[in-house]
């Protein structure tokens, strides 16, 4: 800038958009994860001397390259979505569940109970139907507890939730240590191995086939309760403005309770699907952090069941494709997390380019 | 039972002063409107950038230059927290971000980041253990006061710590009273209750809600840094540092935004977290799990009872967790 006289005068001028029209936002969004990858594929390059061509290239090999990895792929999809239509309505009503993972343990905890302490003694449908009421139950129960709290006394509900993850992470390590098998290993190993009682039944000789059928439908249930039913319409009042929800006369504090039942039962789902259907075990880390990335898969679709779909796929690719990336050249396991922050960063970032726009000033002399 | 508090008080405060470290720089943070969830990553980032530094510096020599082996893993541990920061205040100041979503997304980074490197310098370093030792390093940052040991029971309680854990409750002292008692806090503070009515009254909002989180990062990250060089004794191993970030958060609320209070508070928690290692168990090693659920009801408790004992001055900056965009007054 030559003018001095205009010291003062921004060159930039930010304001807000309006009536952005939705070829341009997913124009947006595109660009912003394109630009992310190829940022990601470059520091993949410098970490294993690949160019960023095979980078990508080794990625989706590591996704579909056999068809055993394209089910593991629909497999940590079809969890990483449950967890993520969990917290969705949630958050729609602005309560802040950092707690998918706890809930999601105690539903596996709830699962794995029944298999270990009746499994030999009921048939199996019973079995089955008693670990889906626990695993509800048992997620509910997690939700519940913060959800009472904030809504009769505003307890804060996002640092409630996360302490209640570590809560679930201890109750589980003292059961597994309870149901140790053997005794001192610190495990409990595979549940049921030889009467397979409480295993899911397999479709077509399919593992994962059920998980993600139940996990495609729940989508679509989520869908409809947020879109079209007066529940989905009352949380999303509450979740724009309290002052107007409670003018319209909608209950606050049934909402708050009602929709975090939703929330803990779905991610009590979530575990049920993991213990019943695939792993037949339990674990502290079964979850694996899923609670917290579906934190952002939820955000990063704006809680469109549909769209979230889109966002679970792109942040179960980046996971499946760096573990195969760090197994090949021999890297940390947690190159991974870097890549997926990476990614989170730049969509973030993105965002502001929807609700904002950026023109040059036009008082500066040169700028105009 | 002297003899108890001698073995206790001393893990408790080593447990503490990364919560300590961690909760001052999260309230600073908060006090610009800005609630940091990232800080659990951002300690992990200042760790492993200490560690880097300390790793660097250390392989290949014989003895260390101790001005050196101390500086080069502060001054690194600092520009990581700080790069940390200028991120998170890039996302949600400028860019205007959630900043729920961006701190999960900086947790899930700088965790990665700490175990990614970690690992490779375990890789590096040929070791048998699944950690890198910097016990040279170590000896540096643990350094006692020279008088503590010909103190009895009062020296082990009182001076048996290292310059770091001093520095703690000194940084804790001194954001408390730039926070009450200077201009500087007061226009903070503004920025924070109502970013728009200080924006009126002159105060550049933007450049004090970068100068808080920036400083309150690189507070945060020296937990990261004490944590393994005087508790651990220079031992990193990934995800050893485990869930403390949290707890520093949860403590913020229970220092009702007071810096001063974190002092006594993390001390506290720090003695929760090792609580399970002084409860006989016997061969009941399933109950010592149930034991170590203790910092996190203790948590619990404590945002129940804040918010039951709802008073008004006990309120979190009325503008905390939203951005700020001055053409929406």
């Amino acid at each position: 800038m030559h003018s001095k006289t205009h010291d003062k005068t921004p060159v930039f001028h930010i304001s807000r958009r309006t009536g952005l029209p939705w070829q341009k936002a997913l124009g947006i969004r595109f660009a912003g994860i394109v630009l992310a990858l190829v940022v990601c594929g470059f520091i993949t390059m410098a970490a294993t001397g690949l160019n960023p061509i095979s980078v990508y290239g080794t990625m989706i090999e590591g996704n579909f390259g056999t068809s055993r990895r394209i089910w593991m792929l629909l497999q940590n999809m079809s969890i990483l979505l449950c967890i993520s239509l969990a917290l969705a309505p949630a958050f729609r009503m602005s309560f802040w569940n950092l707690g998918g993972d706890g809930q999601a343990l105690m539903g596996a905890l709830g699962a794995a109970s029944c298999m270990i302490l009746v499994g030999d003694r009921v048939p199996g449908g019973v079995l089955i139907l008693l670990m889906v009421l626990a695993s509800i139950a048992c997620g509910m129960l997690w939700a519940l507890i913060p959800a009472f709290f904030k809504a009769n006394f505003g307890t804060n509900e996002t640092l409630f939730t996360l302490m209640m993850n570590y809560v679930a992470t201890q109750l589980v390590a003292y059961f597994i240590i309870r149901w140790e098998v053997p005794k001192g290993s610190g495990k409990i190993g595979i549940i049921n191995q030889s009467s397979k009682a409480g295993w899911f039944p397999m479709i077509g000789g399919n593992k994962y086939l059920l998980n993600v059928l139940i996990v495609a439908v729940v989508t679509i249930l989520v869908y409809v309760y947020m879109r079209y039913s007066k529940q989905g319409y009352e949380l999303s009042v509450v979740g724009e403005s309290e002052p107007t929800a409670r003018y319209v006369g909608i209950k606050i504090n049934h909402v708050v309770i009602r929709t975090m039942l939703l929330s803990g039962a779905l991610c009590g789902v979530a575990g049920l699907l993991l213990v019943g259907g695939t792993d037949h075990t339990l674990t502290t880390t079964i979850i694996g952090g899923r609670g917290f990335t579906g934190v952002m898969v939820a955000w990063l679709a704006r809680f469109n069941p549909i769209v979230m779909v889109a966002t679970t796929f792109l942040l179960v690719f980046l996971q499946g494709g760096s573990s195969e990336i760090t197994t090949i050249f021999g890297l940390n396991q947690s190159f991974g997390d870097i890549i997926t922050g990476i990614i989170l960063f730049f969509i973030l970032g993105c965002d502001f380019f929807l609700n904002y726009k950026i023109t040059r000033s036009k008082t500066g002399k040169e700028a105009a | 039972m002297l003899g108890f508090l001698i073995r206790f008080i001393p893990r408790a405060v080593g447990q503490g002063i990364p919560l300590m470290y961690g909760s001052v720089g999260e309230t600073l943070t908060e006090k610009s409107g800005h609630l940091n969830l990232g800080t659990a990553g951002i300690m992990y980032v200042g760790g492993i950038c200490g560690v880097i530094g300390a790793f660097l510096y250390e392989t290949g020599r014989k003895t260390l230059n101790p001005f050196l082996g101390i500086a080069i893993p502060l001054v690194c541990c600092l520009v990581g927290s700080l790069l940390m920061g200028l991120l998170y205040c890039f996302l949600t100041v400028s860019l205007r971000a959630n900043q729920n979503v961006t701190g999960l997304a900086m947790t899930t980074f700088g965790i990665g980041f700490g175990n990614f490197f970690g690992g490779s310098l375990i890789k590096l370093s040929h070791a048998d253990l699944p950690s890198i030792a910097l016990s040279k390093t170590s000896a540096l940052f643990a350094a006692k006061l020279p008088f503590a040991g010909s103190l009895g029971w009062v020296g082990k309680i009182f001076f048996s710590y290292s310059f770091l854990a001093y520095a703690a409750i000194l940084i804790a002292l001194g954001v408390s009273y730039v926070l009450n008692h200077t201009r500087t806090g007061l226009n903070l503070r503004a920025v924070g209750e109502s970013p728009a009515t200080a924006d009126a009254a002159g105060i550049n909002v933007t450049r004090y809600k970068y100068t808080a989180t920036c400083i309150g990062a690189m507070i945060s990250g020296l937990g990261g840094l004490y944590y393994v060089f005087d508790y651990a004794s220079g031992v990193w191993s990934n995800n050893a540092f485990g869930d403390r970030g949290w707890l520093a958060i949860a403590l913020v609320i229970f220092t009702i935004w007071q810096p001063v209070h974190s002092i006594w508070a993390s001390i506290a928690f720090g003695g929760l977290y090792i609580l399970h290692m002084f409860i006989p168990a016997g061969t009941n090693l399933a109950i010592k799990e149930i034991y170590q659920m203790a910092p996190f009801l203790a948590t619990i408790l404590m945002l129940i009872l804040t918010s039951i004992n709802n008073k008004r001055e006990n309120q979190p900056p009325a503008s905390l967790g939203l951005s700020y965009f001055r053409e929406d007054r």
